[in-house]
């Protein structure tokens, strides 16, 4: 890969617990490069949103870094727009005036008013909330904060885009047609793209790559697997496609043979339930 | 449609079932039976007490020293309004003789009513809560904020916090006195000591309220503002402010109820006007009336308690963000 844009080296992680240090990451090798669509998918709580929080600037790599055009990251900014794993609306204001917040933070200085009402407006529209635009985040389904979520995320034009588990809370037809807009936004705008995901079929549709992780404690990347599918993807023709098809049970024998699960269901303490996880991220 | 339907239709509709009756029930019902027998057992209870001043007052008693204190009010009002058309006249008759005669327009002198004081202890209360607020909330959030600060001020509120404010008021009487001194003071000596210690006591539950609220602010919001690196001033304005207020109203209504409370005895000590002076003096007068109108004066300062709390919450309610919380 010649044209490294996003490069994570040796980045591991170790947070302060009670009973001492607990390593979440080792070792975390990536090479990304612009305009690339990159997935992570591994099993609950091996540390996915770790990698993406590094990667954010909102957590620390204990060793090793992150570099961003041959710049080290160690803060968060807005050329890295997060869409979190739950939502996180400003529950104060409207879904117009969420996405509001991050325009004016981005394009202050280089829109007019009007401008920025029409590009806040065009985002949501992109994510079909324009009927629901002035509405609280109290006042719109899961589905619809996370669709905010995303246009204010989409709003700020960045560099990166961090998805964590962006369709997650959403009901299949929604999800359907929000993965087809990403993939249209993200031809067009050609942003660098890192999203988690725990739904293969989404992995293999979106990806260019999928980056596997192996489970925590220690977690690093397990395996990675390039998916040359070409562009522009269509769900329907894919599903009976060899190779499609081929690249989802490599990465179903990734999930279920080599990093299965170990312990049984019930011992698992470190895993929250997926869709209202009281995130990690938090604390 | 013909108006005389849509009533009708309207009225049906509003029509009174079982169900209303039984709401309109438990919302007045109960409360009112409450109230009736807290009267019946103040009425044969005051029968069994003899004080020195006569018997303890009852219902009707009380009843009764309210309607004096109202028509004292009355008159003077009366008795000031007569005072000033007597003087206008005699002054307008003086330049009438002689344009340019010196006419001396002089201030009634009120002798302060029950209704008064009121007045003013609500103008003291209010000025100690107002200075409270204004130091407590921009503190409470910069202890919220920074730890730092929050290690650096924890011991000094822990301590002062259950001060009470008897034991205030003589240092504050004294620094008072030491530091304000003025030939013609715009505002009385005893209106600041009172409001100073009002301030002093009222100020913990809104500080440490608001840097609770600061402390625990959610973690993703406060990521959204890392993420779009909000500059200071409007990460306190769109995240800060927005999610403590409900544990800064919590704190602001402790705080005023704990200001109302200390008030009375501050102006019982400081010999501030206002309604502590009231029951004060009327202890000292000690005649046969004393006791009844002590006890409207008792019921008349927990009535604007209640007030003040209600009028807080209202605030709350049309403050907050959230209109679906249940206040209370
Ligand atoms: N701030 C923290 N302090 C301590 N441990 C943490 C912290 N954040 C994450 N962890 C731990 O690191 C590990 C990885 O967490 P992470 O949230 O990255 O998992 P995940 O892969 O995103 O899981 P999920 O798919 O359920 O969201 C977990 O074991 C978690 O308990
Ligand atoms: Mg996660």
């Amino acid at each position: 890969m010649s044209n490294t844009h996003l490069e994570l080296s040796q980045v591991g992680i170790s947070f302060p617990t009670p009973k001492g240090p607990f390593c979440a990451l080792n070792n975390v090798d990536l090479r990304i490069r612009e305009g690339e669509f990159v997935s992570l998918i591994g099993h609950s709580g091996c540390g996915k949103s770790t990698v993406l929080n590094i990667v954010a600037g909102l957590y620390q790599a204990t060793t090793g870094g992150v570099v961003l055009n041959g710049r080290e990251v160690n803060e968060p900014g807005p050329e890295r727009a997060v869409v979190f794993q739950n939502h996180s609306l400003l529950p104060w204001l409207t879904a117009y005036q969420n996405v509001e917040l991050a325009v004016k933070r981005v394009f202050g200085r280089k829109k007019t008013r009007t401008e920025m009402r029409e590009w806040i407006e065009h985002n949501l529209e992109l994510v079909q909330m324009s009927h629901a635009m002035h509405k609280k985040p109290d006042e719109i389904s899961g589905g619809m904060k996370q669709r905010v979520g995303i246009a204010r995320a989409l709003a700020m034009e960045p560099q990166v885009l961090l998805m964590d588990e962006p369709f997650g809370a959403l009901d299949a037809l929604t999800r359907a047609h929000l993965q087809d807009s990403l993939m249209d936004i993200q031809a067009e705008l050609g942003n660098t793209v890192i999203m988690i995901t725990h739904d293969v079929d989404e992995a293999v549709l979106l990806s260019d790559r999928i980056v596997m992780m192996t489970n925590g404690p220690e977690a690093t990347i397990g395996e990675i697997l390039d998916i040359d599918l070409p562009r522009p993807r269509d769900r329907l023709a894919l599903a009976d496609d060899t190779h499609y098809n081929q690249y989802r049970s490599s990465v179903l024998r990734f999930l279920y043979e080599k990093q299965k699960k170990v312990e049984p269901l019930t011992a698992r303490r470190s895993a929250p339930p997926k869709a209202k996880s009281t995130n990690h991220n938090a604390a | 449609m013909n108006p005389s339907i849509l009533i009708k239709q309207k009225w049906q509709r509003a029509s009174f079932g079982p169900e209303q009756w039984q709401a309109l029930a438990k919302a007045v019902l109960t409360p009112m039976i409450g109230l009736v027998l807290f009267i019946g057992v103040w009425h044969i209870g005051a029968k069994q007490v003899d004080t020195s001043l006569g018997q303890f007052p009852g219902p009707a008693e009380v009843h009764e020293q309210w309607q004096n204190l109202r028509t004292e009010h009355i008159s003077e009002n009366e008795r000031e309004a007569a005072f000033y058309e007597r003087q206008e006249q005699r002054n307008a008759k003086k330049l009438e003789q002689n344009p340019s005669a010196e006419v001396r327009w002089r201030d009634f002198n009120r002798r302060p009513t029950f209704f008064d004081q009121i007045v003013t202890s609500l103008i003291t209360v209010m000025t100690g809560f107002f200075l409270a607020t204004m130091i407590a909330i921009p503190l409470g959030i910069f202890i919220g904020l920074s730890n730092t600060v929050y290690r650096a001020l924890n011991p000094i509120i822990q301590i002062f916090k259950p001060v009470s404010p008897l034991a205030w008021l003589p240092l504050v009487t004294m620094v008072v006195s030491a530091v304000y001194v003025s030939e013609d003071p715009v505002l009385a000596k005893s209106f600041i000591t009172s409001v100073v210690t009002v301030t002093l006591c009222c100020l913990w539950p809104t500080m440490i309220n608001t840097a609770v609220g600061v402390a625990s602010i959610n973690q993703d919001l406060q990521n959204v503002s890392r993420v779009l690196r909000l500059g200071w001033l409007t990460h306190i304005k769109t995240i800060v402010l927005p999610s403590s207020i409900p544990m800064m109203f919590t704190g602001l209504r402790l705080s005023l109820g704990i200001a109302w409370m200390v008030l009375i005895a501050a102006e019982m000590l400081a010999q501030n006007p206002g309604l502590g002076k009231f029951v004060w003096d009327e202890f000292q007068n000690g005649s046969s009336n004393s006791l009844g109108r002590i006890c409207v004066a008792v019921l008349m300062i927990g009535f604007i308690g209640f007030l003040l709390d209600r009028a807080l919450l209202f605030i709350q309610s049309w403050v907050n963000w959230d209109k679906t919380a249940v206040v209370r």
